[in-house]
């Protein structure tokens, strides 16, 4: 039995924190050893530092890797997602890392096989693993995620980071506030008690944690916002602004950023800025999580005699379906 | 469609003429003869109905059967099967097959291969433009000479208002209600659920009610400028409720109608990105559907029906973003009704047969819908204690594409005749002659 993880919306406060615990793990040099399990990666929407960082992580784990070349496979020739992923389920995946513009297609996936499925971003919906990475660069700068505040800056409403983000924060006790224009936030919280404004100052005042967002172009072409001149003027996270957040607050961003758009040069290369730090969590991030989906068969915990944690966990993940 | 069939010691409701009480229904010549105590049986097939509810067939108003064109979903014969298992005498089908009713061939296709295949009666509805393309009147002169009993280019909205003043206006010539499917697509804008919480938090695209509202406003403005009979399919949102309250408070010829579905789930019931509960329109917040069911109580919300949209298994498997909207709705919306409305007490028994057949068969000039003498001979029996539950895989609509898979259900249709024929039989004692 595999677990999948497709959401942080459907992990437990400890189990988040036990993921953390595991990936901090790695970060201090205890890499776990996979034992030449399948990792597929299927990536339906190009994105090289995702697929990157999760081979690499699979890689250094000592896990086999499958790389699915989308543009370039079956699924051209109008193969459906279940078909596909059955199929390399069939070719003895373990997990399944799947990148794809659909929201729900994970859940798709996941209902239709029996290896493990690791959401790698799907659509609008969540970004869990990116999530993960955020609050473990969060955790590693403050020492801890509870009672801090954390802005979201950006076009929330599309964002599959700001959905995991304000899922993570909150569950271990962070106070969530999502900021950007009307027409860039959702009509509804999409995580219960977060705070939403489109007030940039408001968002900022008293700031722990600053996660600028991606402003994807074509957000001026379909006339959410006028110009992205007009946007950075509007809510560019620049030093300037900063002014109202803790004076040791630390920005994030997801990348791939565009500098001078979202965000100024100064405040992405400067001392706050977190985004390098982010990209390495991020290969120890997906170590812990490849771990942790295979967690119920036989894996070694590097030299340990025993796992650190029982494979059934406390909480396994809701498998769907 | 010409039996003799004796139907003894029943429930009979009849809305029609305000019945409610035991009685026998007697059927010669495919008509209904008598309603009374002791009618005789002479040599005619006799059904024991103690017990059983007696009421006038169903009769739904807004079905795709998917023939000609898209007969892997669904076809005249399969559809119709599912129609009298779930108690229906007679269904109108929607123009939005392959290719579209928007000549009379094609209607006449369809009425052709109702008489040789269906189950039930079955009545097409024309496209209001040449291929429900929303730019040019469809010949509905001639469309109405080949026996269609409504327009609509149901799917989409007219979306030229001009087009649709058109025809309003050329329509009401020949008596024809005009049914709209009510929304934007500038605001509906590629949304897959509707716009509120649940599309926030699962990262959909969000419809919001304003795509419906809008259009049901414009629309309603149209009918009181023309005149004409305007008829809203699929009523959705508490705001296109309250423009038809006061549309119809204000004397406009409007009607409108709702669905199982729209009455019994919200949006929140899409779960993990089901595909089974994804139509059009979505399905709604909590408040809508709270509006949607004081508006049926009320009469705001005249008819029922299911708009029942079967689509392949395959089609279904698919992201949610990708699969087609629609779910069927034949087999189980009189069960849905009883169980989730009439147990509860938010709507009478009587109130259910009216506002699935009586005003239904009025509102499009169908047979049935009345058992007074002379009507067609066009009856459903219902068990109002047989507990079922819905299963995907005994349905038997040619999809499966149910949104209440598993559902646990009171009340359902035992015996389908029409025309006296019986055409659905899931008595425990078989009908006998004596």
């Amino acid at each position: 039995m595999a677990r999948h993880l497709l959401t942080l919306r459907d992990l437990a406060a400890e189990e988040i924190t036990s993921l953390l615990d595991e990936a901090q793990a790695v970060a201090d040099g205890d890499i776990p050893a996979l034992n030449g399990a399948v990792v597929a990666t299927l990536f339906y929407e190009p994105s090289t530092r995702t697929e990157m960082s999760f081979e690499q992580a699979a890689r250094r784990a000592g896990a086999e890797v499958l790389h699915c070349d989308v543009e370039h496979s079956s699924v051209r020739k109008g193969e459906s997602l279940v078909d596909t992923v059955r199929t390399f389920a069939a070719l003895g995946t373990d997990v399944l890392v799947l990148r794809h513009p659909a929201s729900g297609a994970p859940a798709l996936a996941a209902r239709h096989v029996r290896c493990a499925v690791v959401n790698a971003g799907d659509g609008m919906h969540e970004h869990p693993t990116q999530g993960l990475l955020d609050l473990l660069t969060v955790r590693q700068v403050k020492g801890r995620i509870a009672g801090l505040r954390v802005a979201i800056i950006g076009d929330v409403v599309h964002s599959r980071v700001a959905r995991s983000a304000a899922w993570g924060f909150s569950r271990l006790g962070a106070s969530v506030v999502l900021a950007g224009p009307a027409t860039l936030l959702p009509v509804a919280a999409p995580v219960p008690g977060v705070e939403m404004t489109v007030s940039l100052e408001t968002a900022l005042s008293g700031a722990d944690v600053v996660l600028a967002l991606r402003l994807q172009r074509e957000r001026q072409a379909a006339g959410d916002i006028p110009t992205s001149t007009e946007y950075t003027r509007l809510y560019g996270v620049s030093d300037p602004v900063l002014r109202r957040a803790k004076p040791d607050v630390v920005v994030l961003h997801p990348g791939p950023a565009n500098v001078g758009v979202e965000i100024t040069a100064e405040v992405a290369y400067g001392p706050r800025s977190a985004i390098i730090r982010q990209v390495e969590n991020g290969v120890y991030v997906r170590m812990a999580v490849l771990r942790w989906a295979l967690a119920p068969r036989t894996v070694r915990h590097g030299d340990a005699a025993t796992p650190r944690r029982s494979p059934q966990g406390q909480h396994a993940a809701p498998v769907v379906g | 469609m010409a039996a003799d069939l004796l139907i003894r010691c029943g429930r009979v409701v009849d809305p029609s003429q305000a019945i409610d009480s035991v009685a026998d229904v007697l059927i010669i010549d495919g008509r209904i003869a008598a309603v009374g105590r002791d009618l005789p049986a002479a040599d005619r097939p006799v059904v024991d109905a103690a017990g059983l509810i007696v009421a006038p067939g169903l009769v739904d108003m807004h079905v795709h059967l998917r023939d000609p064109g898209e007969t892997h979903k669904e076809d005249l014969a399969s559809g119709t099967a599912a129609a009298v298992r779930g108690g229906f005498t007679a269904v109108a089908c929607m123009p939005n097959t392959v290719p579209p009713i928007d000549h009379p061939t094609v209607a006449e296709y369809v009425r052709g291969r109702a008489a040789a295949a269906a189950h039930c009666r079955v009545s097409p509805i024309g496209a209001i433009t040449k291929g429900r393309q929303g730019r040019e009147l469809a010949p509905i002169g001639t469309l109405a000479g080949a026996g269609v009993v409504a327009l609509s280019d149901d799917g989409v909205a007219v979306l030229d208002a001009g087009v649709l003043r058109r025809a309003l206006s050329y329509a009401s010539m020949f008596d024809l209600p005009v049914i709209e499917h009510c929304e934007d697509p500038a605001l509906a804008a590629g949304g897959v659920v509707h716009e509120g919480e649940y599309s926030s938090t699962r990262g959909l695209r969000g419809i919001p009610s304003s795509a419906e509202t809008t259009i049901v406003a414009r629309d309603l403005l149209l009918a009181e400028e023309t005149g004409a009979r305007l008829h809203i399919a699929h009523v959705s949102t508490a705001g296109a409720v309250r423009l038809i309250r006061d549309a119809r408070a204000r004397g406009i010829r409007v009607t409108a109608e709702v669905t199982p579905h729209h009455l019994v789930l919200r949006d929140a019931d899409v779960g993990e990105f089901d595909t089974d509960r994804k139509m059009n329109p979505p399905l709604r917040g909590a408040d809508d559907r709270a509006a949607l069911r004081e508006a049926l109580a009320d009469g705001t919300l005249d008819v029922v029906a299911t708009d029942h949209a079967p689509h392949a298994a395959e089609e279904k498997m698919m992201e949610f973003d990708h699969a087609p909207f629609g779910v069927v709705g034949l087999e189980t919306a009189l069960g849905i009704l009883l169980t989730h409305l009439v147990e509860p007490g938010a709507l009478s028994l009587m109130e259910v047969i009216r506002r699935m057949s009586t005003t239904p068969a009025a509102i499009l000039g169908l047979p049935g819908g009345s058992l007074a003498p002379g009507s067609p001979g066009d009856v459903v029996l219902i068990d109002p204690e047989r507990r079922w539950t819905v299963r995907r895989a005994e349905l038997v609509s040619r999809s499966k594409n149910t949104p209440f898979d598993g559902w646990t259900l009171q009340g359902r249709a035992v015996l389908t005749a029409v025309g006296g024929e019986v055409r659905h039989n899931d008595l425990a004692v078989e009908t006998r002659v004596p």
